[in-house]
């Protein structure tokens, strides 16, 4: 029975980081040529990377094609072809450099429950404070219980000033307070956390998409960022988040959080290609500075390590 | 809502077998590649798909299915069989301690809705005239005791804390004291969130478990979650000997092949799946019901097992060589009506006939009346005449039609159906081509 045959493949796996490329070591010794089998192989590890079917499969493709084209023999220069082929499938973009933000800038923070949104953006005043910006931060999400608090505590620790209101309180109001309190104030930055919300519940995105529209009506394209926080550990659900959140607040780049888990975050790859919005930062675990600018190499090493 | 878009995935792929009279390799594999697409595209994790439709092609591959007259629907019992052999069979509730406190403890990776979920066990238990205590051990993320409070003050249910204190597995060993003190007979121990390697924090959730011994243990997870949810429930599952699952976010749309990944490797069960943001949004989980959902199944499993019972298959089979000769006689057809009319309801079954197409037989209504009719016409009919209708002649006609409390009209339309399918079976016999791609055989009304 299926249960059993799985049981036996998992006990053996250590439960560290390293399993993956003890597996890959082993795919090379096991399988000294090139074959359909190697490939397989190969497949299953982009699955497993939440990267989905058929971002694998054309990128599997692609490989076979270089494999053939290139006569490729070795191992690692197989691997290489494919690390290669899969950061052509991540966005390229001008690489991303946080330090020249234009200022004054509004950052939207939005995504659905429980992705990190607000301890990510502890981590962002941290930064940009640290670059000798002015921050502001808005707690925009009046929803949850004790969100606030959270985020006053998050701010404590970065030495930024927030902006609350009342639990229970209109987000959009809040939002907009703190941006008058911003312009009063001089920030260079204004970081808006929101509620997280399901991207299928209609009234809780017509509510973002007030929010946005606040934020759009202050400051024009280049003041404005708003970035959706995307868990590593979700699946290709991810996809309609991405896209869902897209249509409702113009998305303009990808926060992955919880990199630090066994979780690859592979979702990113269709995501890119289907809404070709770029990640811009990645979180690394819940210090402060645990939050860095996003590496495509790293990323792709990362799938196979 | 969950499995929502699975289910109609997988039917797809199921729905292509359903109409084929029979089955060959190479429609199975198709199968099988549709299954196992929908199933990854669900966030099944990949080796349980790779065992799942391993275990599904070898039984679609064997006599079960390949001798059977309905193969397609065969692979769908097949199917749902080993859905059901995953997600188990019945609903696991709350196992409440014989000694005065039940402990419960919650853990689970960051952000997966423990302390949201705890307050929505809280309410639940509180309506079934328990006593329940919520107890704060996460000491780590900021306002986390703040938000339990906060659970905990809407619920109506008292929140157990100690200020100031770092060490979780002390608050949660002086919770339980609390709890006998106050006749508090369920305890609900918030954990923080962790990653599953972790291993400083997950000692830390050992030490409470060890201290507190709780009855249950249980994994809150995000049904959102990918490829990755086997690892952490294989960690916590290791670490914790978790008793069973929340799913949390089912609200969402999210295909929720987590859950089935996880039944798989931990064979552990999930207890409750949330829906809402509301304290109220906590629902018991049937994973029968649940699979018959993905499925899309409904009655018709059971139509199908009734059927099993019901059909001689071997009768059935003497029928279908007797449908490509010519032998094939009203007797014949009599003997078959009153086998499927045990059945129950006709528009139901007629899905199950082999070759009859689902989609063709929605705009199809069958008046059981009909059938009636049809019973007496033949009934009255000598049984020389039920072998060869050819020698029913317009005095026996109106003889039959007569006994029969029917019409003439009646009888004559009964055996030019019976003649035209008679005949439509002799051509098809003939031409196996057709057999594929058509019907097998179809009733005569």
């Amino acid at each position: 029975m299926a249960v059993n045959i799985f049981k036996k493949f998992t006990e053996g796996l250590s439960k560290t980081k390293n399993d993956l490329s003890g597996k890959l070591d082993n795919l090379f010794k096991l399988h000294s040529k090139i074959d359909d089998e190697l490939l397989d192989e190969l497949e299953e590890i982009l699955i497993t990377s939440d990267m989905g079917v058929e971002s694998t499969m054309e990128i599997i493709d692609k490989l076979r094609k270089t494999v053939k084209d290139e006569k490729l023999k070795d191992q690692q220069s197989i691997l290489s072809a494919l690390k290669r082929h899969l950061k052509d499938a991540i966005m390229e973009g001008e690489s991303f450099d946080d330090s020249t933000l234009e200022t004054p800038m509004i950052i939207l923070i939005v995504g659905v429950n429980g992705v990190g949104k607000t301890t990510t953006i502890g981590k962002l005043a941290h930064r940009y404070q640290s670059m000798g910006k002015k921050v502001l931060v808005a707690a925009g999400d009046t929803f949850r219980a004790a969100a606030i608090d959270q985020l006053q505590i998050w701010c404590e620790r970065a030495g930024v000033d927030l902006i609350a209101n009342k639990e229970g309180s209109d987000p959009a109001a809040v939002i907009f307070d703190s941006i008058q309190a911003a312009k009063a104030r001089g920030t260079d930055i204004l970081i808006c956390d929101t509620a997280g919300r399901l991207h299928n519940k209609k009234n809780l995105m017509n509510e973002l998409n007030k929010i946005f529209r606040v934020a759009e009506k202050e400051y024009d394209k280049k003041h404005k960022q708003v970035y959706l926080v995307l868990d590593a550990t979700t699946g290709q659900n991810g996809i309609i988040q991405a896209k869902t959140f897209k249509e409702v607040a113009k998305i303009d780049g990808i926060i992955l959080t919880k990199l630090d888990g066994t979780a690859k975050g592979g979702i990113i790859i269709p995501v890119q290609k289907e809404l070709d919005v770029p990640v811009k930062y990645v979180g690394l675990g819940e210090k402060l500075d645990d939050l860095q600018l996003f590496d495509p190499n790293n990323f792709v090493d990362a799938i196979f390590e | 809502m969950i499995f929502e878009s699975l289910s109609n995935k997988l039917q797809g792929a199921l729905n292509k077998l359903k109409g084929k009279g029979k089955l060959n390799e190479k429609d199975i594999d198709e199968a099988m590649r549709d299954i196992r697409l929908s199933l990854l595209e669900a966030d099944v994790n990949f080796k349980v798909v790779k065992d799942f439709i391993k275990s599904v092609k070898e039984r679609s591959m064997g006599s079960e299915v390949m001798e059977s007259l309905t193969p397609g629907q065969q692979v769908v019992k097949i199917v749902n069989e080993e859905m059901i052999k995953i997600l188990g069979e019945k609903e696991s509730k709350i196992q409440f301690s014989s000694s005065e406190v039940t402990v419960i403890m919650m853990c689970g990776l960051q952000g997966a809705g423990k302390t949201t979920t705890a307050g929505k066990l809280a309410l639940r238990f509180k309506k079934q005239n328990k006593r329940p205590l919520l107890v704060a051990c996460d000491i780590y993320r900021p306002a986390a005791i703040k938000q339990l409070e906060v659970v905990g003050k809407s619920v109506e249910v008292p929140v157990f804390k100690i200020e100031g204190e770092t060490d979780p597995v002390l608050i949660a060993e002086k919770s339980l004291q609390e709890a006998r003190k106050n006749g508090n007979d369920v305890l609900i121990i918030d954990t923080a969130g962790r990653l599953h390697i972790d291993e400083k924090l997950m000692a830390e959730l050992i030490q409470i478990r060890n201290r507190v011994k709780p009855s249950e243990v249980l994994l809150v997870l995000d049904a959102m979650t990918g490829q990755d949810a086997v690892k952490i429930a294989e960690s916590f599952n290791k670490d914790m000997e978790i008793t069973g699952l929340i799913l949390t976010k089912v609200d969402g749309d999210a295909r929720g092949g987590a859950a089935i990944s996880i039944r798989a490797v931990t064979s552990k069960p999930i207890k409750f799946v949330t829906t809402g943001e509301k304290m109220a949004d906590l629902e018991a989980f049937h994973p029968d019901r649940m699979a018959s959902r993905i499925l899309g199944m409904g009655d018709l499993l059971s139509l199908i097992e009734k059927a099993q019972e019901s059909f001689d298959s071997k009768k059935v089979k003497e029928m279908e060589e007797k449908l490509r000769g010519q032998g094939f006689t009203l007797d014949d057809f009599l003997d078959q009506m009153e086998q499927m009319k045990s059945l129950g309801p006709l528009d139901q079954l007629l899905e199950m006939i082999p070759g009859a197409n689902s989609k063709q037989l929605k705009n199809l209504k069958i008046d059981e009346k009909e059938l009636v009719y049809i019973k007496a016409i033949i009934q009255s009919m000598t049984k020389k005449e039920r072998k060869d209708p050819s020698i029913i002649n317009g005095s026996r006609r109106k003889r039959i039609a007569n006994g029969s409390g029917t019409s003439v009209q009646r009888v004559n339309k009964l055996l030019k159906q019976f003649i035209e399918t008679q005949k439509m079976m002799k051509k098809m016999g003939g031409m196996n081509k057709m057999m594929k791609k058509g019907g097998r055989f179809k009733m005569p009304f």
